[in-house]
């Protein structure tokens, strides 16, 4: 299947990727190869086939809701981009009115 | 004998013999690292300050009373995408040029309770995608047996300082090949354990339902004395598996393999296989045999799948792991924004490379509305059949025995142009890890021009003890092991 430049710019926007006209480009001819190489999978019947999404048939695993050591707020905020005394600083998203 | 040449075993006893002192063990790594250090570039942070001040803690704690643990004093060297608490942990990409953890992963965790010594963190494709350490942000690795090929990847730092004695052992993560592929071609020992064996727990995520974390090592006594640190359950990795962890040493007693049965999957002698891959690969098998093996010709016959499987299961996953990498709690942030969503999009744009985008693009592609049944349950239900294979040959054999790689070490730039050829040199790794088998790659010979060949040998699902009985079995009756790089 051929996937297009507009196709690119889609994927890209569910990313949260921004891409440059030369990307566009390159990623609609590079996905347009490995997406053809993934469709030879067609050649294989499937039908009442389950899926696996993990092989060691995990169920949910529960823990006790329990108070315990965590990091401390100047740890967890100490690779932050951009700080402010006990917060992560992020451009405004509400206006004001 | 230079302390750099010894095995982790061999290190390990002169130290508890207390005929060596850690603060000497840690200078003599960091002569060699020295020396070599600019030619092979397998690290990406060295930890040389921390390294010595912890060896001198440890030397003078055992001074006044020697009481020493399996790893104390051992220098390691682990893969830069497991987090070691306030040592860089960068994933070899400007996304995390600065970051540093704040808490350790629990392997780390595990190796520090006995007492190990980091000389660094090593160098790898960005967050771990690729074959070959070319989609470093800082710059490729070299392999020690030929500086203008590739390493392998992605774990391809720690191979190449374990070959080039750097470190006495590293760790790596493998989510398609990435211990096993690397081991292959600097000519070491790497095992992936079975899917759950060792905690992901601080490892940064790829393809979580694939990765695992393991051990690169000199040979194979050492990789199960470094496996035997970190395997185990942790209730911070709720995929990580609740069973007894049995005595790996022990496995390595037997010398012969008599009662058990090797397969040989024809798949993957296939064409497209190297000739003095096959030629290494076949003498192998015959040793194998003289050792007492049974061998047996067996199918695998979705082997052709597991690529296309592959890159849409792993793709699929990273897009989602790596969306947490928006610019607001760690790593890089993009400047001159203009407001939430073009602080994503560009920090996204500037922080990641171009292999690392590719894949999120296609994950994102296989997992959007319109496309997911046709690719990702298509891959998933395609996953069921490759494991389906497995199953049925682990029904008639005890292991089975496959060259790691097509081809030895490739030169650097020789694929980096193309991805799809890049993906497919994985593939005689790459559905062991689709069905969560264990497996070890050793060498087993060496090509025309000098490079390293690699063996695999895949088993049942937590039955790491019979591949390291086997492939120890065949390193002792062969010398490969202990040929060593000229580094030039």
């Amino acid at each position: 299947m051929e996937i297009t430049q507009q196709d690119v710019e889609k994927v890209a926007q569910l990313a949260r990727l921004a891409v440059s006209a030369a990307e566009k480009e390159t990623f609609a001819k590079q996905l347009t190869q490995i997406l053809g190489h993934v469709d030879t999978l067609s050649q294989y019947d499937t039908t009442g086939i389950e899926p696996t999404a993990t092989v060691m048939g995990h169920v949910n695993v529960f823990r006790e809701d329990l108070v315990r050591p965590s990091l401390s707020s100047e740890k967890a905020l100490a690779n932050a981009p951009e700080r402010e005394v006990d917060g992560f600083v992020v451009p405004k998203i509400l206006e004001e009115r | 004998m230079s302390l750099h040449k010894l095995t982790l075993c061999e290190l390990q006893k002169q130290f508890q013999a207390g005929e060596v002192t850690a603060t000497e063990i840690v200078r003599a790594y960091f002569l060699r690292i020295g020396q070599v250090e600019p030619k092979v570039k397998a690290f990406v942070t060295q930890a040389k300050e921390s390294a010595s001040m912890e060896a001198e803690v440890l030397d003078r704690k055992l001074k006044g009373w020697r009481k020493t643990l399996p790893l104390t004093g051992m220098p390691l060297a682990i893969k830069d995408n497991i987090c070691t608490e306030g040592i860089s942990t960068t994933c070899s990409s400007r996304m995390l040029q600065n970051f540093v953890p704040p808490y350790d992963a629990t392997v780390i965790a595990k190796l520090r309770t006995q007492e190990y010594i980091l000389l660094g963190k090593t160098n790898l494709d960005e967050f771990a995608m690729g074959s070959s350490t070319e989609n470093s942000a800082f710059g490729p690795s070299r392999n020690p047996w030929n500086l203008h090929c590739v390493p392998g990847g992605s774990s391809g730092g720690s191979a190449a300082a374990v070959a080039a004695e750097e470190c006495v052992a590293a760790l790596g993560s493998d989510t398609g090949g990435s211990i096993r592929q690397p081991a292959a071609f600097c000519g070491v020992v790497g095992l992936k354990p079975t899917y759950g064996r060792v905690s992901r727990y601080g490892l940064v995520a790829f393809a979580s339902s694939l990765d695992q974390i393991g051990p690169i090592t000199r040979d194979v006594s050492d990789s199960a004395f470094l496996l035997q640190a970190i395997a185990g359950h942790d209730p911070m990795d709720s995929t990580s598996v609740d069973r007894p962890v049995p005595d790996y040493m022990k496995a390595l007693q037997k010398r012969d393999l008599k009662t058990v049965k090797v397969g040989v999957p024809v798949e993957f002698f296939a064409e497209g296989l190297d000739p003095d891959v096959e030629q290494s690969v076949r003498a192998a098998i015959g040793e194998l045999k003289a050792l007492g093996a049974e061998i047996k010709e067996i199918r695998l016959p979705r082997t052709d799948a597991a690529v296309a499987v592959y890159y849409v299961i792993a793709t699929a996953e990273a897009s989602s792991n790596l969306a947490r990498f928006d610019g607001v709690k760690f790593g890089f942030r993009a400047k001159e924004t203009k407001d939430l969503l073009d602080l994503y999009m560009k920090t996204r744009q500037e922080g990641f490379g171009p292999e690392v985008k590719r894949r999120i693009m296609l994950g994102t592609y296989v997992l959007s509305a319109g496309y997911y049944d046709a690719y990702y349950g298509k891959a998933q239900a395609v996953r069921t059949l490759v494991c389906q294979d497995f199953d049925a040959a682990f029904k008639e054999v005890d292991l089975i025995v496959t060259p790691a790689t097509p081809t030895p070490a490739f030169k650097l730039g020789e694929k980096s142009e193309d991805p799809l050829q890049m993906y497919l040199s994985d593939i005689f790794t790459i559905s062991v890890n689709l069905a969560g088998l264990p497996a070890i790659a050793l060498p087993c010979g060496f090509s025309k021009e000098g490079l390293p060949i690699g063996l695999q040998l895949i088993g049942r699902a937590f039955e790491e003890e019979t591949i390291l009985r086997a492939a120890h079995a065949y390193e002792q009756s062969t010398q490969w092991h202990l040929k060593k790089p000229t580094i030039r």
